[in-house]
Order: C-alpha cells, then sequence, then structure tokens
C-alpha cells in the first residue's frame, strides 16, 4: 500500500499532521495505538506560559528548544493559523493571539493558557474575575470533580459560589457499579432527552447568578449536546476540566479523526508499527501488529508518538530508546540525573526525546534518515510542564512539519 | 490539670503495642506522636511474620522470641497476618552445609524446620529460582504492620487510653530529677501545651535517642539504614530468604496485592534519619540479589523503594549492624541514671512489639504499684475476634466491602453505608470505597491522605494512588471543611510518593511518574500548593 506520508501516531500532532496535509492534496495513513494525551486535556492549548505574551516568552528558549528549530518567525506566522484551523474541523477555540488569557484549574486556581475551547470557563489576561456570584455545581457522587476547591480558589479572587449538587434518575444507574461514575459514563447518560432535565435541573440553582460553572462531562463524541444545554440554560453555563479522562479531550481527538478522514486520510486505529524497512538512508515501508505482511510505504514519514507516558519513549535500567525503530535519544547519561528530589522542580528527564536535525528529521545510528522527521511530544529539548508549550509544540512542529514536506 | 498515669512517646509498634497493655491494665494512658502512626521504622520494613530462623544460627535467644510471638500473633491479630510460610534457598553459589547447622539451630529454638527436596520447592513456590539445591520450609508470613498498629491503638482507645498525632514532644518537664511530663507542639495549630503524667514511656525507636536525651539520659542509638523496593505484582505466595549467613537483599515477602524485597544495611548518621534516600547503588543491589531468589523481579514492574532505620542500641562497633542483638532494651532509668518517672523500651522489632510493651508495662505497673497481669497475649485484637456476634447492621456486598473485610476483619461491619453511593470505590488498585475512607476518618485518626493510605491502602497499589490521592483528598476537604489545607495535603502526598518511586523510575513507573506530573501539575496546577520543606 502506497501513500504520500504516513504517521504515526494519531494524537494532537499526529492528526494536525495528517490534516493539514491532506488538505493539500496528500494522501496520508495514521496508525494510531488508541491512546492519547488528549485524553488527559485540560480543555487549553498553551503556547509558551511563562510571560503574558507568548512570543515574548519563548525569546528565553535554548536553541535546541522545538519553537528554535522551527524559528521564532516561523512560529509566530504558524500559530495565527491554529484557530481558524480547530474552526474548520469544528472546534471553536476562545483567546487572544498574542496574550495569554487564564484558565480555572479542577483545584480552583489560575493558570495561563493561549487557546481555550470556547465552552470552558476563562478570564482575561488582565485576571480580573468577570463574575460576582457563580453557581457551582457537581454530578451527586462524581468524586473526580471538587466544587470545594474551586470554591476556596474563587473566593480567594472576590468570587461568591453556591454549591449545589444534581441529582438525576438518568445518573441513578451509573451507582449500581461502584466504578461507574466516572467522566466519560457520565457524558454517555447525558445525552439526548437527558440534556433537558439537567437543563431544568441547573435553572433551578441558577436563579440568581452571573454564570453556572460545572465539569466537563457532556459531549463525549460531538458539539450538539453542548450547545443545546447551554441554550436551554439561562445563564452563561461554563465548563471546568476534571480529572482524567477529559471528555472534551476525546471529542477533540474524535472530531479531528472524523475530520482526517474527511479528507480522505486513512486511520488505523488499535494498531502499532512493528518495525520498517530502511534503504540509502531513507524509510521505505512500515509494517504493522493488525496487517501482518502488508508493506505501507510512502515518500515521508512522521514520527508522532508522545512521550514516555504516551509510549514514544521508553526506558530501562540502562536508558531510553525510541521503541519503533530504534532511533537515536537525546538522553541523560547518568540515571541518577533524570530526576530532583522535589517532584515540583523542573524534572531533567522531561527533556529527552528523538535527536533531531533542525528541520525535524531523525537519525539512527548517526546517520539522518531524510524522510523520517519526528514532531510533538517525542522530541527532546523543551519542558513541556514547566514552559507551558505541550500543545503548542504539537501542533506547530505539526504543520512545520508538513510544510516542509509539502516544500520537497 | 488533667494528670495521667502513663505518657506514652512515640507511635510506632512499640508505642501502639505499649498503650495496648497500660490501658488494659487500667492506667491512663495518653500515647503521643510526633506524626502519624507507623511514619517511622515501623512502615518501613519488610512486612515479614519472622519465624526466627533467621537469627537462629547467629541469636538463638532472638529466634526463640520471634517464634513464640510469631505463634501468638497469628491468634491475636489474625487479621493483620498472612499465613504464608517461608523457605530457605540454597543456591548453587552457597554452601550446602550450612544448611544442617541452619536447622539444627531452628530446631534448638523450637522452630519448625524440615528440609525439602528442590523439586518439592518449586512445586510449593513456583517463582523460586529454578536452579535452587536446597530449601528448608518454616514457619514465615506475612504480617501487615499499619494494620497491626491501627489495631493496636483502636484497642487502647476501646480501654480508655488517649490519643494525640501530629504533637511533637519539645521538651521533658522535670521536678527536681524526676519526670512528670512532657511539653508538646500541636503540629497543625502551632500550639504549645505542658501535659503531666505519673511515668513517661519513651518508645520513639531511633528518635528515642533524641527523647531520652531530653529527659538527659543517653541512650546511644545505632541507626543502620535498610532499603527495600516493592514490586507491582505478587510475585510469590510463601516468604523466599537465602540459606546462609544473613546479608543484603535475601528476603523476599509477599503481602497482599505486592511483594517486596530487602534489604540492604548501612551506617547511616544520626543527623539524617529524618531524610533517607535510596541510591541507585541500593537499588541495584536489591535488584540484582532479588533476582537470584525469584528471576521473575527482573521483569517485574517496581512500585516504588523506600528506608528504614533499624532502630538498635549501638553496643559495639559492628559496621555491618547486623551482628548485633535485636534483644530487647528496657531501660529503668531511675536505677540507670538516677531519673526517676522515665523508662526507655528500645531494641527489638517488629515481631517482639507484643513483648516489648509488656516488659515495658510490667515495670511501669511495679513503678505504679499496680498489680495487673499482662492479658495481651491472650486477648485477641479487634478484628480478630472470634465472630461469635452476627452484626445487624447493614450487610454490605461488593468488591469494596471484600477487601475491606481483609483490611478490618470483624471490625469491617463497622464500616457502614447510607446509600449506593458510600460503595463508591474510591482507590480502585485497592478497592477502598467511599465508606470505607469515612470510617478511617472518623474511627481510626485518619488526618490526612498519607494516613488512609496506611489505614487502608489506598493508593498503595500499582498506580501509586495516580487519581485515589485527589478523590481522598475530597472526602478530606468535606470532613475538616477546609479545602486549602486539602489541596496542600494532596501536594505534599504527591511529592512524597514520588520520592519512593524516582529511585525506580524507568520503564512503566517513569511513564506513570510523567503521566501524574502531567495531570497534577499540568492540568490542576498543584504546584502552586507546594509545601516548602522545613
Amino acid at each position: 500500500m502506497k501513500f504520500d506520508t504516513i504517521i504515526i501516531g494519531g494524537g494532537l500532532c499526529g492528526l494536525t499532521a495528517g490534516i493539514e496535509l491532506s488538505r493539500k492534496g496528500q494522501k496520508c495513513l495514521i496508525v494510531s495505538s488508541g491512546q492519547s494525551a488528549l485524553h488527559f486535556f485540560s480543555g487549553s492549548f498553551e503556547l509558551c506560559s511563562s510571560a503574558e505574551d507568548p512570543f515574548q516568552a519563548m525569546e528565553s528558549l535554548g536553541k535546541g528548544h522545538p519553537y528554535s528549530k522551527i524559528g521564532l518567525e516561523n512560529v509566530r506566522s504558524l500559530s495565527s493559523k491554529v484557530k481558524p484551523f480547530f474552526k474548520e474541523v469544528g472546534i471553536s477555540m476562545k483567546g487572544i493571539k498574542d496574550a495569554n488569557h487564564w484558565r480555572i484549574t479542577p483545584l480552583g486556581v489560575l493558570k495561563r493558557a493561549w487557546l481555550t475551547m470556547d465552552e470552558y470557563a476563562t478570564v482575561p489576561p488582565e485576571g480580573r474575575m468577570p463574575w460576582k456570584k457563580v453557581a457551582l455545581l457537581n454530578v451527586d457522587g462524581f468524586l473526580d470533580f471538587h466544587t470545594s476547591y474551586i470554591a476556596a480558589g474563587l473566593a480567594e479572587q472576590g468570587v461568591e459560589t453556591v454549591i449545589k449538587s444534581i441529582s438525576m434518575p438518568e445518573l441513578d444507574h451509573l451507582r449500581n457499579n461502584p466504578t461507574e461514575m466516572r467522566s466519560t459514563n457520565i457524558s454517555k447518560a447525558l445525552t439526548g432527552d437527558a440534556i433537558g432535565v439537567l437543563a431544568a435541573r441547573i435553572n433551578e440553582h441558577a436563579k440568581d447568578v452571573d454564570a453556572v460553572f460545572m465539569p466537563a462531562v457532556v459531549g463525549l463524541t460531538g458539539c450538539s449536546d453542548v450547545v443545546r444545554l447551554k441554550e436551554k440554560v439561562d445563564r452563561p453555563l461554563n465548563f471546568i476540566a476534571t480529572l482524567p479522562p477529559s471528555v472534551p479531550g476525546i471529542r477533540m481527538q474524535l472530531m479531528l479523526k472524523r475530520h482526517f478522514q474527511k479528507l480522505g486520510g486513512t486511520y488505523m486505529l488499535g494498531d502499532s508499527v512493528t518495525g520498517g524497512e530502511f534503504k540509502d538512508g531513507k524509510l521505505v515501508s512500515i509494517k504493522t501488529q493488525n496487517h501482518g505482511d502488508v508493506n505501507f510505504c510512502a515518500d515521508n514519514f512522521i514520527l508522532a508518538t508522545g512521550s514516555f507516558f504516551s509510549k514514544g519513549l521508553s526506558s530501562d535500567i540502562d536508558g531510553v530508546t525510541e521503541p519503533v525503530f530504534g532511533l537515536d535519544v537525546d538522553s541523560i547519561e547518568e540515571r541518577s540525573q533524570w530526576y530532583k528530589r522535589n517532584m515540583f522542580e523542573a524534572q531533567p528527564y522531561m527533556n529527552i526525546g528523538i535527536a533531531t536535525d533542525n528541520d525535524f528529521k531523525v537519525s539512527r545510528n548517526g546517520v539522518t534518515i531524510d524522510n523520517l522527521y519526528a514532531a510533538g511530544a517525542v522530541l527532546g529539548g523543551f519542558n513541556a510542564l514547566k514552559e507551558g508549550s505541550g500543545a503548542g509544540v504539537s501542533i506547530l512542529s505539526a504543520l512545520h512539519v508538513s510544510s516542509l514536506i509539502l516544500k520537497d | 490539670m488533667k494528670e495521667y498515669d502513663v505518657i506514652i512517646v512515640g507511635g510506632g509498634i512499640t508505642g501502639a503495642g505499649t498503650a495496648r497493655d497500660c490501658a488494659m491494665r487500667g492506667l491512663k494512658t495518653l500515647i503521643i506522636e510526633r506524626f502519624d502512626f507507623t511514619a517511622g521504622a515501623t512502615g518501613r520494613n519488610h512486612g515479614l511474620l519472622h519465624s526466627g530462623a533467621r537469627y537462629a544460627v547467629t541469636d538463638q535467644e532472638s529466634a526463640e522470641e520471634c517464634i513464640r510471638e510469631n505463634m501468638i500473633l497469628r491468634k491475636i491479630a489474625r487479621h493483620c497476618v498472612e499465613e504464608t510460610d517461608g523457605m530457605f534457598i540454597t543456591l548453587p553459589e552457597d554452601d550446602l552445609g550450612f544448611q544442617s547447622t541452619f536447622i539444627d539451630s531452628c530446631l534448638k529454638a523450637g522452630i519448625r524446620a524440615e528440609a525439602i527436596d528442590p523439586k518439592e520447592a518449586i512445586r510449593l513456590e513456583p517463582s523460586v529460582n529454578k536452579t535452587l539445591i536446597g530449601a528448608v520450609r518454616v514457619p514465615d508470613g506475612a504480617v501487615d504492620p499499619f494494620r497491626l498498629t491501627i489495631a493496636n491503638v483502636y484497642d487502647a482507645r476501646l480501654h480508655g487510653a488517649e490519643v494525640l498525632t501530629y504533637h511533637e514532644v519539645t521538651s521533658i518537664l522535670k521536678e527536681g530529677d524526676a519526670v512528670v511530663g512532657v511539653e508538646v507542639v500541636d503540629h497543625h495549630t502551632k500550639e504549645k501545651k505542658s501535659i503531666r503524667s505519673r511515668l513517661v514511656i519513651n518508645a520513639g525507636g531511633i528518635w528515642g535517642h533524641h527523647i531520652a536525651s531530653l529527659a538527659g539520659a543517653t541512650v546511644n542509638m545505632f541507626p543502620a539504614k535498610g532499603a527495600l523496593l516493592i514490586f507491582g505484582h505478587r510475585v510469590n505466595n510463601m516468604v523466599i530468604n537465602r540459606c546462609r549467613k544473613p546479608a543484603d537483599a535475601d528476603i523476599l515477602v509477599p503481602g497482599d496485592t505486592i511483594c517486596l524485597i530487602g534489604t540492604t544495611s548501612s551506617r547511616l548518621p544520626y543527623d539524617q534519619i529524618d531524610d533517607m534516600k535510596v541510591t541507585p547503588d541500593e537499588v541495584d543491589i536489591l535488584l540484582r540479589e532479588g533476582a537470584k531468589l525469584a528471576p521473575e523481579l527482573a521483569q517485574t514492574r517496581i512500585l516504588r523503594a523506600y528506608a528504614g532505620v533499624r532502630p538498635l542500641v549501638a553496643a559495639d562497633n559492628d559496621p555491618s549492624g547486623r551482628s548485633i542483638s535485636r534483644g530487647i532494651v528496657c531501660l529503668d532509668h531511675e536505677t540507670r541514671d538516677g531519673i526517676p518517672g522515665f523508662i526507655t523500651i528500645t531494641g527489638g522489632k517488629l515481631m517482639t512489639y507484643r513483648l516489648m510493651a509488656e516488659w515495658a508495662t510490667d515495670l511501669a505497673c511495679r513503678k505504679l504499684g499496680v498489680d495487673k497481669k499482662c492479658q495481651t497475649a491472650e486477648i485477641c485484637l479487634p478484628g480478630s475476634e472470634e465472630s461469635e456476634k452476627k452484626s445487624e447492621k447493614t450487610v454490605r456486598t461488593g468488591l469494596g466491602a471484600k477487601a475491606a473485610q481483609g483490611r478490618h476483619g470483624t471490625r469491617s461491619v463497622n464500616i457502614t453505608r447510607n446509600d449506593k453511593r458510600d460503595e463508591s470505590l474510591v482507590c480502585e488498585c485497592e478497592g477502598v470505597s467511599v465508606a470505607e475512607v469515612n470510617y478511617a476518618i472518623e474511627e481510626l485518626n485518619a488526618k490526612n491522605i498519607i494516613n488512609l493510605r496506611r489505614r487502608t491502602r489506598l493508593g498503595m497499589g500499582t498506580c501509586q494512588g495516580e487519581l485515589c490521592a485527589c478523590r481522598a483528598a475530597g472526602l478530606l476537604a468535606k470532613s475538616n471543611g477546609c479545602a486549602r489545607r486539602s489541596i496542600e495535603d494532596l501536594a505534599s502526598f504527591m511529592n512524597e510518593r514520588w520520592k519512593g518511586m524516582f529511585p525506580v523510575a524507568w520503564g512503566d513507573t517513569l511513564a506513570e511518574a510523567q503521566f501524574t506530573s502531567w495531570i497534577y501539575e499540568g492540568v490542576c496546577g498543584l504546584d502552586a500548593f507546594e509545601q516548602k520543606e522545613g
């Protein structure tokens, strides 16, 4: 089977590249193991969070950083495409291009964000709370969302809260099994006619408030339930992220996938690459678990397999390796140097990733593979957590690598 | 001012056992612990129900004490003990000649020890190294030190004892030479107060060195650090030991859903006992030696590494800390140092805690003129009583209820539920329900997530508290009404967890750690609540 580009990894990065290349007429294949960091999504994309202006924040990044390899001017122009890109997929994001706003975390603190899904609560860059009094709702018995944390955080910002919990017959069956009351199960129950019932319950509690906050547990497979609920609730309705799994994150991955397929892309779910055939410094073809002897050939390949927890990098007592092709890794030799004792310090292992040249081409045994690019969290040289750059690196490196492929 | 007969300093197994014994003999008892029960060496060991076989060759007295207490604990602490049996294996590199010396010494100490054929050993324990050339079966077992301590404290309270956790003794009150009480600081409120008593019993384990010095006495403790690794599943069902002189990493103990290999032994400066690190070298030794007992360990995920300090009383200059006797030391400071009203109980080990408590309480009773016999060897701990009275309360069913019964024994009937909501699982790995968490908060002095972990095994399973920590924090916030405190508690819990994980953070454990940071720092912003140390 022959494609223009094969992308390994079906998360935010892989899907962005797949859609971008398909839009420009390429025939693409995505091989996805299924899980993705989007399942733990906060509702917001971060670009660079250490200052209010993300581009100013980027200026202090080192030269091995993915943004530096893309080039800061390039980062600026690519970033202006992100909002319309997601709009086309059907996902509305809010945010200003060159100023970070704030999102409210599940612990009630404010964290900088660059673009946030429309349905989530956000606070403008200057940090002034747009509400005086809000209703804070939870689903009765849902343990992965804590109204008291958010109330305490809002109180510190001078916002008064009314805390209520919602019971509905539609959710009762989830109580029969002690492990059922989780976000995705709730969202499966809160659909169809249940949306009307939920809206009525919310309206009972939202009489004299400026806005209603609730956990992001609506709309697992599409936006329509969210849109209907917002229409039926009398006050502005805002979501706040829950502990994983993230319902809007799973929805985002589904919508990206559908859009990719609509553009003609092939998406192989639950499959994984078992190895590839290299010839003259190029990757010629790959094989996968589910397709045995079939050779999937392409002109170009993108490795977007994520970091350790997505299994794009693997480690053992002796060091870090790239599990699909055995590519070169920019690692830290001494295991004792991978970590800091305090969990909240910048952990050096977070910066470990695939070694690439300035065009994101990877190497194997020191030899550059001319048509195999790495993008997203599998890259090294950055700390997504400390910089607040995870989604930014995933999306922008995907767009950048796509443009390099298209230029060829 | 209220006066106690006896104040016990230290909430490890020795202090808890002593509090129970004192209270059962009618003494007005207070037990004070600076952090939480089992926070010291009690919560940082193998959880091995020693048969005494390990000491038989080198220390007959300890071996005899061990087997006696072993048999007592099987009876009075049924719900804390797993009768797994153990084997001492001889590998090709070991001297098979040692086996007969070993068996003779065991039998002399009263320990059932039976040589079994290597093939039979493999049949009994399929995970054992198949190259073994000899095996001896002994009555080792597993004991849950958390459950055992809490059951002792719980029973002490049922007998009228009072409990102060998170209270640190800052000085010992004296009148002339005599000890008449303690001054404590409440770690939560920072408030100081004086509490009077007729006797103070120092059961501070390794920290007892410091407590004694506050009273003006010198008890030189020998801090020997022992590192252990916890594996993500139960590889073995019997305890596996090496049949040779005690050495590094030669005991593999199963416990609940996991197993543990340990220990190393190294000298530790006294000023580092509160800040122990497991080094990469120690991890390497434990893994290498552990895989010799059960080769499967080399491919098994390691959940965490930790270290405890053996509270041995320094007797000689043995650099390994191993040939030192585990013997019990009960010091009457009145006769020893001219300090009336002060007793130190130390030395010994988890296995002999009850006997240590008996000695200390005997001495206390003599001093107070109380003539009551020790009954702790006969009367079962709460949770282990013969269940003659069937509960009238709602019978709970389901995963959480079954797991709770294992943890709390007959007392699990006290875990009540109001409705189905309380059956909801907080910790999925270990089957801990909302009802059990609430029971631990209300009945077992659980004030934070680490306490809950020790009371219920919450967060001790494969995911090491990934999501259940946050759920538990939410339930604690509901009970104590302070969201901020409970989030700060969550931050320090996650940071403590990391300290156990990073020495073994590769493979799945590294992936899990990165995932944790992604959730707690990335999505939740927990770093804003970090508690600066010191």
